[in-house]
């Protein structure tokens, strides 16, 4: 049986994330590596929209907002399980991303980025302002998942930072496993072709304003998740969740990694997740050196990191 | 024989420069926005740790045991100052936290120091911090709701009934504007008018002129931070309006002087520490010295003036050197119980007096009532 080059990327991935923590010196690699994790499956979300659909999102940390504070809140107020109330944040993000996608994304252009970066800003504003139900911009508790008690009933006893660290590889590899599965699907080929030209994929019959919607509404979902899994973790989320430069950051990463490809967008997630920490002692040039590898990757690996260096392996090849 | 060994072998190691490597180490960990919108807060607050430790170990540490600071700059982001929480306590191995500058990133440090158990002083306000309390964390600053009360308690004194808020709507403005309408019933004063203001507003003009005009308000209190409360006390001051302007411990540095105008700013109160009128202080005063040398020491090692942010900083490594010293041991059970038993402890903000119900340990005793006199701080009696 031949393996195609999608389990590969995914084998590579499940190893990769099994086999660090042999070389964690401590637990605090266990706290980065489910950071590198979660924003990993906000920026594979970024993938679908941007890298496969060709749209720009500049919203995506909107969804990130509700999805966290969905599982501060409903635990809260209405009594759903903390597991639970990702999922209920990941169907109302899915449901905005709906009611905005719809109307904006019949229109050709960059239409979506705008309407999106604005419904970014709303969501921080409501967090920021609505003290009633969010307390403001000081932030708000998140109940514990209380899933780390359950596995140590089973005999399972693990660390809270091991525990995120497994369950939040778990869950990257479930997204690569289905971003890299829609790629080669129907919709996923319908996808790239409006990305290609939206007037040659609307001529072989491809409804172009529902395909659109389909990835901007998966793209939300997985930040949506993202940001659950950000704010239990932390078991506290601040409306900062939302903010503006949230957004950029997640582009950020996509970009730099290579944003049509999912190995390549969770690889720019992982630099722009490790630097900073690598950089502490340099905390004063930190933004001097990520833009210099910002520009850097710009100019000489225009599709991002892995694309291009992939590109490099395969012209050397022929 | 044995004697000199102990004297000749240390100073060997210092002649090849591994003393440091030899000598136990007692690490103190901190994660302060440095950067980013807090930075006012969180600059001074590192530069208080740095000095404070250099003075520390210059002077032999903690009986003969060094002190290694590990400063972070979380940059006012909750989720980073988690990470570096974490980085702290299970990578560096650090014995006590001090930090978290917003109430915002306290909260997420407070979730790991307590998880790990390691204590941790905080540098923010929020009451929540502290109350209800939990084992491991402590704080430095008071609340906003001692500020109020503060505030309050002059009004009282003054005769004054009927109060304006105007507050900014930022975490801190927020929190106080809360804590001061829950409180403003004890000293039997109404709140007759409730503005608010954004603070990247440049103008409030409109909010204070609708103050201005609600009928029998007899003074206004702006519950804010940054700059909002200076262009408050700007546009208060070109509307030309009598009542006296009451702002919040928020302000209290020479900055919201320099930046409301002097002029302006005249006759503004406001609850601030003892920091802020080091000079003015009586003789006798327990906190002069304190904070006579804490002044004297960051202005002339920055070269600008402090501030009480900073301030809240050193209260906070004091407090922990303080009860590593007393404590006889750096293990971070030894270090919450020592910090739990503080009596007395004088600081630059106050002093603090710990117990298992309380881990603040200030009274409304610890703010000093100030006014703007000529363009510089006054203690009103």
């Amino acid at each position: 049986m031949r393996i195609s080059g999608k389990y590969w990327t995914l084998i590579f991935l499940a190893a990769l994330i099994a086999v660090t923590p042999l070389f964690f010196p401590s637990g605090y690699y266990f706290r980065v590596g489910s950071l590198l994790f979660v924003n990993g499956l906000a920026v594979t979300g970024i993938v679908v929209l941007t890298g496969y659909a060709g749209q720009i999102s500049l919203g995506q940390a909107g969804f990130a907002g509700i999805g966290g504070y969905a599982c501060a809140l409903a635990p809260v107020h209405w009594g759903v399980p903390p597991a639970l109330a990702v999922v209920l944040g990941a169907a109302v993000s899915g449901v905005l991303a709906y009611l905005v996608g719809r109307p904006i994304l019949r229109l050709k252009g960059y239409y979506l980025s705008v309407a999106s970066l604005g419904f970014g800003i709303l969501v921080a504003m409501v967090l920021n302002n609505e003290r009633e139900l969010t307390k403001g911009p000081d932030g708000i508790n998140v109940p514990d998942i209380g899933l780390r008690g359950l596995l140590s009933d089973w005999g399972l006893n693990l660390t809270n930072g091991e525990f995120w660290y497994a369950l939040t590889g778990i869950c990257l590899l479930i997204g690569a496993w289905i971003a890299l599965n829609l790629q080669s699907s129907p919709t996923g080929r319908a996808l790239r072709a409006l990305h290609g030209s939206e007037v040659a994929a609307s001529t072989v019959g491809i409804d172009v304003a529902r395909v659109k919607i389909q990835a901007f509404v998966i793209s939300a979902i997985y930040a949506s998740v993202a940001g659950s899994l950000m704010a239990l973790q932390n078991k506290f989320v601040t409306p900062d969740i939302a903010g503006f430069l949230h957004s950029v950051e997640m582009v950020t990463m996509a970009v730099l990694g290579g944003v049509a490809s999912v190995p390549g967008a969770i690889l720019g997630a992982g630099v722009l997740t490790l630097l900073p920490q690598v950089l502490t002692v340099l905390a004063e040039y930190e933004q001097l050196i990520l833009g210099l590898v910002m520009m850097g990757v710009m100019i000489f690996l225009q599709e991002g990191l892995v694309p291009s260096i992939l590109r490099w392996f395969r012209g050397r090849d022929e | 024989m044995r004697k000199t060994l102990i004297t000749t072998v240390p100073a060997a190691l210092i002649a090849l420069g591994l003393a440091t490597a030899a000598q136990a180490v007692i690490k103190i960990g901190a994660s302060v926005s440095a950067t980013g919108p807090a930075a006012f807060l969180g600059d001074p607050e590192a530069k208080t740790l740095q000095m404070m430790v250099d003075d520390l170990n210059a002077k032999g540490g903690i009986k003969g045991e060094k002190v290694d600071l590990v400063l972070y700059d979380d940059g006012g982001d909750a989720n980073k100052a988690r990470t570096f929480a974490t980085r702290l306590i299970e990578d560096d191995g650090v014995q006590a936290i001090v930090g978290g500058t917003t109430t915002g990133t306290t909260m997420a440090i407070l979730s790991a120091a307590e998880d790990a158990k390691v204590p941790f002083v905080s540098l923010a306000g929020a009451i929540d911090i502290v109350q209800p309390v939990k084992p491991y964390t402590f704080k430095t600053p008071h609340t906003d709701r001692m500020a109020c009360q503060k505030i309050f308690a002059d009004m009282q004194k003054r005769g004054f009934t009927k109060v304006g808020l105007i507050s900014g709507t930022d975490g801190f403005g927020a929190s106080m504007q809360a804590q001061c309408k829950d409180v403003a019933g004890d000293y039997g004063i109404g709140i007759v008018a409730d503005e608010t203001y954004d603070p990247k507003d440049a103008d409030m003009t409109a909010q204070l002129t609708k103050i201005k005009n609600t009928a029998g308000v007899q003074a206004v209190l702006n519950p804010g931070f940054g700059q909002g409360p200076a262009i408050v006390t700007r546009n208060y001051h070109q509307l030309g309006i009598e009542l006296p302007l009451y702002q919040s411990h928020g302000v209290a540095s020479d900055g919201f002087i320099k930046l409301a105008g002097a002029e302006a700013a005249e006759g503004v109160r406001l609850p601030g520490t003892a920091l802020l009128v080091a000079d003015q202080l009586p003789e006798g005063d327990a906190q002069k010295p304190v904070v006579t040398a804490y002044k004297s020491a960051y202005e002339a090692k920055y070269n600008q003036p402090v501030s009480t942010f900073g301030g809240y900083a050193h209260d906070g490594f004091a407090l922990i050197v303080d009860a590593i010293s007393r404590a006889g041991s750096s293990k971070p059970a030894a270090i919450r119980d020592a910090l739990e038993q503080t009596k007395g402890f004088v600081g630059t903000t106050g002093i603090y007096t710990m117990s298992p119900e309380d881990h603040l340990g200030l009274d409304l005793s610890a703010f000093r009532m100030l006014e703007v006199k000529g363009g510089g701080w006054t203690i009103v009696n």
